[in-house]
């Protein structure tokens, strides 16, 4: 097999020169090498002053969206709890009463909507299952806390600010290869479920 | 006028004292600030940063981990002898600190007339103390694996104990080899002979005189300060961390200190058999001026002090740990015949060049 890099060396068991017994000038290289190190380039990133760039696709923190109007987008149809495979996502759905159509695009809302951070895996499935575009991962950083209930993001969390200006850009999220990606007729999240045909990883690989 | 006579008066009572806070005092601050330096160090050479957090470039993480290390829970296990436990660390930290008494740290300083030493005993037996002392502060970590009741710090103290015999010989010997070339135990008399830059066809410095001495009392003295590569005592992957599997919070710390502390001055001790001590070339000019010679000395001493605590710190972040049997190999097989071989030439030299009877 042709190596990728000329490295590699081939291991010879054979009887140690007196200079090889002695250590030493090992010990001595050795020491060369790791004095090198003093001088090259730090990889060390320091985070909360420098971030290193992300991928586009980046999974980071979850945002509900609101629709052009200011409305929660989320209708708590419940089908982003039923994706999760962390279970990491309650809610608990109520009735859109009179005089709130500027808060909640549909009649149903979610009066209580939850993710418990420490569960959730950031695979994006609930982003895949959302019918209503509303709930989307973002690029941002799920931030340290010192208690454990401090990871269970609700609505106060979760939903984006109302003014226009500070609304959460997923932009990121939404970039043309992730779109394509979302809408590869390829994949199975994208059929038709049809109960025939079988879903899984195909034979023969 | 009258405060003055009365501090020379009393000055051969009072500048031991002071010398022996301030050596203390150093001991302690070069011992805070290795271990800020080794990270640093160990940093740099993986390509990290190292602390960087506490107080501009990190220099504040020493007092971060102290006070850590004092708010933390004191642990004492219940079924440990809780005596010794409580002595283990305290044995090790006081014979750590203790050596640092016989080191001249400079020439002698002109006071109102008086000289007075930069040492806190001039002692005629100083090498002797030193030897005798180090090897005490084994108890420590024998005394703190044993109390702890627990297995593997013991096996951590059995080590600790057993390398310390194999690596102690061959020091020994080592030691003796130089007391013949010097012809002294005095330490301020070892210093002091390597004043000057030639003699007798020779560097003045003990390294260049016989620098196989010198290797092996290297060797055996990172043995003696439980450095890698022969940190066999603690060994997180055999024996769960070893002498200090029990210990938390400022015992623990304690420990660690002492070892730092025996870093340092094992190192000073280097510095002062090896390679002149606080012997700055180019002093004789300056005789006139004999505390800022001794200022000159002091600092002399402390840099060359400094760079073989680097050199420690150095090999212990190139150099992985030995195995067992191979240390055992290398103290009994290599060292002591070594050793012996180097005092017996030594010897035959001296006899030959006629420096000995």
């Amino acid at each position: 097999m042709q190596s990728l890099t000329n490295r590699s060396k081939v291991v010879v068991k054979k009887e140690m020169s007196f200079a090889e017994k002695l250590y030493l000038p090992a010990v001595a290289k050795g020491m060369m090498i790791t004095m090198s190190h003093l001088f090259k380039k730090k990889v060390t990133i320091n985070y909360p002053e420098v971030e290193r760039p992300r991928a586009e696709v980046y999974r980071g923190q979850h945002v509900l969206k609101r629709d052009e109007n200011g409305a929660e987008r989320c209708t708590a149809c419940g089908l982003c709890a039923v994706a999760c495979p962390a279970e990491a996502i309650t809610m608990e759905a109520a009735e859109r009463k009179k005089g709130e159509e500027g808060l909640y695009r549909e009649e149903k809302y979610a009066a209580v909507y939850e993710i418990n951070m420490l569960r959730c895996i950031f695979c994006g499935l609930c982003e895949e299952a959302c019918p209503k575009e509303a709930i989307f991962l973002t690029d941002r950083i799920v931030p340290t806390e010192f208690e454990r209930e401090d990871f269970v993001y609700g609505k106060d969390k979760l939903v984006e600010p109302n003014e226009k200006n500070e609304r959460v850009n997923i932009a990121p999220r939404q970039a043309q290869s992730t779109i394509d990606f979302k809408k590869n007729p390829e994949y199975a999240h994208n059929q038709l479920w049809d109960p025939n045909k079988k879903i899984g990883p195909k034979k023969g690989h | 006028m009258t405060l003055s006579i009365v501090l020379v008066t009393f000055a051969g009572f009072w500048f031991p004292l002071i010398m022996a806070g301030l050596v203390f005092a150093v001991s302690l601050g070069v011992a805070a600030y290795s271990t800020y330096i080794e990270r640093k160090f160990a940093a740099f050479l993986q390509d990290r940063l190292g602390p960087s957090r506490a107080g501009p470039w990190g220099i504040l993480q020493p007092l971060a981990d102290g006070v850590k290390m004092v708010m933390k829970e004191e642990i004492i296990p219940n079924v440990s002898n809780k005596f010794l436990f409580i002595l283990g660390p305290a044995i090790a930290m006081l014979t750590a600190l203790m050596t640092g008494a016989v080191i001249p740290w400079g020439p002698k300083v002109n006071i109102g007339g008086e000289w007075f030493s930069l040492q806190v005993a001039d002692v005629n037996i100083g090498v002797l103390y030193l030897l005798g002392v180090v090897s005490i502060g084994v108890y420590g970590i024998m005394i703190g694996g044993w109390a702890s009741n627990n297995k593997y710090a013991l096996l951590g103290a059995l080590r600790a104990s057993s390398q310390m015999i194999s690596y102690e010989i061959a020091m020994g010997v080592s030691v003796i080899t130089l007391i013949m070339l010097t012809g002294t135990l005095q330490t301020s008399e070892i210093a002091a002979q390597q004043h000057g830059f030639w003699e007798d066809g020779w560097f003045t410095w003990n390294f260049f005189k016989n620098p196989l001495t010198f290797l092996i009392f290297f060797i055996c003295a990172l043995a003696e300060t439980n450095r890698t590569p022969f940190d066999l005592p603690e060994c997180e992957t055999e024996l769960v961390g070893g002498y200090h599997t029990e210990y938390s919070s400022m015992k623990l710390g304690f420990y660690l200190f002492a070892e730092y502390v025996n870093m340092f001055v094992s190192s000073a001790v280097m510095s002062l058999f090896f390679f002149g001590g606080y012997n700055f070339p180019f002093m004789d000019e300056l005789k006139d001026h004999p505390n800022l010679v001794a200022a000159i000395g002091a600092g002399s001493m402390l840099v060359k002090t400094l760079f073989f605590v680097m050199v420690f710190m150095w090999i212990r972040w190139t150099i992985p740990r030995f195995r067992y049997d191979q240390l055992m190999n290398l103290g009994w097989k290599i060292l002591i015949p070594l050793s012996l071989a180097n005092l017996v030439a030594t010897g035959i030299t001296m006899w030959g060049t006629g420096k000995i009877g």
